[in-house]
């Protein structure tokens, strides 16, 4: 008993020794030279590497922007590949400055876990994949069915909540990675594979004959996703949150990666524009950041729309429809607060 | 005047507590001890002050919270309405289900591999050699992974088995070996299945004590009775006798195809086969050379005496050998049956819900509380372990040489 407290100590004073330092996780990013981001191990679209190795993909650029934010370097991040199981104890204990990583933002993990959710880059819902060839076209037909299914995640409680209220049965096969869930539903171990929709769909880009099959229309949940910090830093969750807000403001006032430098030359007439491309106000350095800041992300990351379109969009083996991802002015839910 | 020379008697002075033979090792021990018991304070302390810094709070009542996930492979019947600590309990089963399983089956693979490999054939000691060489020279995970990889790749899908699927079930119809697990029959306990059970517990019993008896007479008259036939017709016939008579209570579930899986009989998952396998092989290799060494350990006039006596090889083994071997295999078997139920941990690679995944995996993540529930996972491997190897301690007791 002595020994395994000892070792539970040790363990958790090494875990946790690096928030005991004074400094704020700016300072910590500025030091360091590069942003440590808790990223997906492999999600097509979301956050795998390229042909050269580079990470790349939709929670990826959220992170790139970021660093292009604090560090002015787009490649200045160190990404930390997390299990569904591991990354909230990772960015507790301050192994990651910020996660990106298809989180849901619910509320025992805003409180009680002590994180702050500090926006949603895509807003998502729990989805079923089967082979269209068992015939099924309602996950109410789903009743005996094995289901493969990622631990640690919030679609493992909707998934027993949505066949407990449908009062039928099925078979829970856990698996750790989504790598590991792809090959067990492949390998017929499992009927159905269940997660977010947007993961069904990168995920199905992935096989061989994609045509094969289909999502169940059943979306059974609310799955906001969105970067993730710890609590008690708040300056720090601004930067986070301002960065994914200057990427949707973008899209909206038609700034993009092209535009973009014409645009902050000189004011222009739309004095929110300006405000955010810094070439009217201070609002940069109120975070603490350069006055250009929104510019250098735009000009290096892209838009909100343009990252979608790159990673996720119609056009990607991923091909996601915008949905409820569009601006609110085009009937979507993004919407950021104004910049003033 | 005589002079008596007295030790000197000035008091104690502090720098006898280092200089002085007496007292030093005191003062060394005690420091010591001081300085463990402080960074010890210090490490806890650390710990709260970041558990408050994070504005987390210490606290066990999470167990009692709604659990709100499923386990699939359930001993006890669980659902997802039920709590935290119940989920516990169930991985606690499961963990103790697959080591136990494990702990047989790799001693008895580890007993005739290690026996096999003092065989004089020169191809059965070297694919024992391979054997052991093989097993205890890779990591466990890699074992695991095989195992499993073959049980989800290689077998076919359960839709496979049906008609034109090129699949079909085995022992006329009854055994099903698919990628999601073997399908086994199920009994059903139908009335009077009890007595059935009750005449077949007895006719064991009856079994124990006929080879007393036969021991004894064997001791005390030299006659030997026929000690296997005897006990074979003893465990058949009462029990089927009983069997029929009643009707045949006990009937089989078989498992049949409906909707997506097999349903009825028993389901051995994949996951379970897989982990039971590797443990076993992998430790039933160090089990091998444990029972090697402890033969080994038995001289060699010992074998000489029995074979003077006219005693067959594999009486000899059986007589003489393997009970002072025992006495050498017992204590270091002790520790292999520990490891086993500690590798059991890795259950988690191949999604099988023992304690490490539902307590210390998808509990821990879904309520954020990584140090209790690694203290309470600390806490019950440790109480396992030392059940374990107190009972083997007890057994060792028994066959250990007695002094006197």
């Amino acid at each position: 008993m002595k020994k395994s407290i000892l070792l539970g100590t040790l363990a958790v004073a090494g875990l946790t020794a690096g928030i005991a330092s004074a400094q704020s996780t700016m300072e910590q990013v500025q030091a360091r030279g590069s942003l440590k981001c808790g990223s997906n191990e492999g999600l097509a679209g979301f956050a795998s590497p390229d042909a050269n190795g580079n990470m790349q993909g939709f929670d990826v650029s959220l992170c790139r922007a970021i660093a292009v934010a604090v560090l002015g370097d787009a490649q200045a991040v160190e990404f930390v590949p997390l299990t569904s199981q591991t990354r909230f104890t990772a960015l507790a204990a301050g192994e990651v400055d910020v996660l990106v990583r298809n989180s849901t933002w619910t509320f025992s993990r805003d409180t009680d876990l002590k994180l702050d959710f500090v926006g949603v880059n895509y807003y998502d819902g729990q989805g079923f994949m089967v082979r269209s060839d068992l015939g099924v076209s309602s996950a109410r037909e789903l009743d005996g069915a094995t289901v493969c299914i990622q631990t640690g995640t919030t679609t493992e409680l909707n998934l027993a909540d949505f066949f407990r209220v449908n009062a039928i049965s099925y078979e829970p096969v856990p698996v750790a990675t989504n790598a590991e869930g792809q090959q067990q539903y492949l390998a017929g171990a499992c009927d159905v594979y269940t997660t977010d929709i947007s993961g069904l769909a990168a995920t199905r880009a992935t096989f061989e004959a994609p045509g094969d099959h289909v999502i169940l229309p059943e979306v059974v949940s609310k799955e906001p996703l969105g970067p993730v910090v710890r609590h008690g830093d708040s300056a720090w969750g601004d930067i986070v949150r301002w960065t994914l807000n200057a990427m949707i403001a973008a899209e909206e006032y038609g700034v993009t990666s092209a535009n973009v430098a014409e645009m902050a030359a000189a004011p222009t007439m739309n004095p929110e524009i300006n405000r955010l491309l810094g070439t009217e106000g201070e609002l940069g350095a109120m975070m603490g950041l350069s006055k250009d800041w929104a510019v250098q992300i735009i000009s290096a990351v892209g838009n909100y729309g343009e990252v979608f379109e790159a990673y996720i969009g119609e056009n990607t083996p991923v091909g996601l429809a915008r949905g409820l991802n569009a601006q609110w002015t085009q009937d979507g839910l993004l919407y950021s607060p104004p910049f003033r | 005047m005589a002079e008596v020379t007295l030790p000197p008697r000035d008091g104690f002075r502090l720098s006898q507590l280092l200089y002085d033979a007496r007292y030093r090792s005191l003062t060394i021990q005690v420091v010591a001890a001081m300085l463990l018991m402080l960074s010890l304070a210090w490490l806890v302390d650390n710990t709260v002050q970041n558990l408050a810094a994070l504005g987390k709070d210490f606290s066990f009542a999470f167990l009692w919270t709604t659990a709100g996930y499923d386990i699939n492979q359930q001993i006890i019947p669980f659902s997802s309405q039920d709590t935290h600590a119940r989920a516990a309990l169930v991985g606690i089963l499961n963990t103790l289900v697959v080591a136990f399983m494990g702990c047989i089956l790799a001693t008895v693979i580890g007993v005739l591999a290690g026996v096999l490999r003092l065989s004089k054939n020169f191809v059965v000691s070297g694919i024992m050699t391979f054997y052991v060489e093989a097993m205890r020279n890779t990591p466990l995970l890699i074992w695991i992974l095989i195992v499993f990889a073959v049980m989800t790749e290689a077998t076919p899908q359960p839709r496979d088995f049906r008609e034109g699927g090129g699949a079909s079930m085995i022992l006329w119809d009854s055994v099903a070996i698919s990628n999601r697990g073997v399908f086994v029959p199920k009994p059903v306990w139908g009335e009077g299945s009890g007595l059935v059970l009750a005449v077949f517990l007895l006719s064991l019993a009856a079994i124990f004590i006929l080879r007393r008896v036969a021991r004894k007479r064997q001791e005390q008259t030299g006659q030997q009775l026929p000690v296997v036939r005897l006990s074979l017709a003893l465990f058949f016939l009462p029990t089927l006798l009983v069997f029929f008579v009643l009707g045949r209570p006990i009937t089989l579930d078989y498992p049949a195809l409906g909707g997506f899986n097999f349903v009825g009989g028993i389901q051995i998952r994949n996951s379970l086969i897989a982990l039971w396998l590797a443990l076993s092989l992998y430790t039933s290799a160090f089990i091998a050379e444990i029972v090697r060494s402890g033969i080994l350990a038995v001289s060699r006039g010992q074998t000489e005496a029995a074979f003077a006596l006219g005693m067959q090889p594999n009486r000899t083994m059986q007589l003489v050998i393997l009970p002072q071997a025992l006495r050498v295999i017992i204590p270091p078997l002790i520790s292999q049956f520990l490891n086993l139920t500690k590798n059991s941990s890795l259950a988690l690679a191949v999604g099988y819900m023992d304690v490490r995944s539902t307590l210390g995996g998808i509990t821990i993540n879904q309520t954020g509380r990584e140090i209790e529930g690694i203290l309470l996972l600390g806490t019950f491997y440790l109480i396992v372990s030392l059940i374990i190897s107190s009972l083997m301690n007890y057994y060792n007791s028994g066959v250990k040489l007695k002094e006197r």
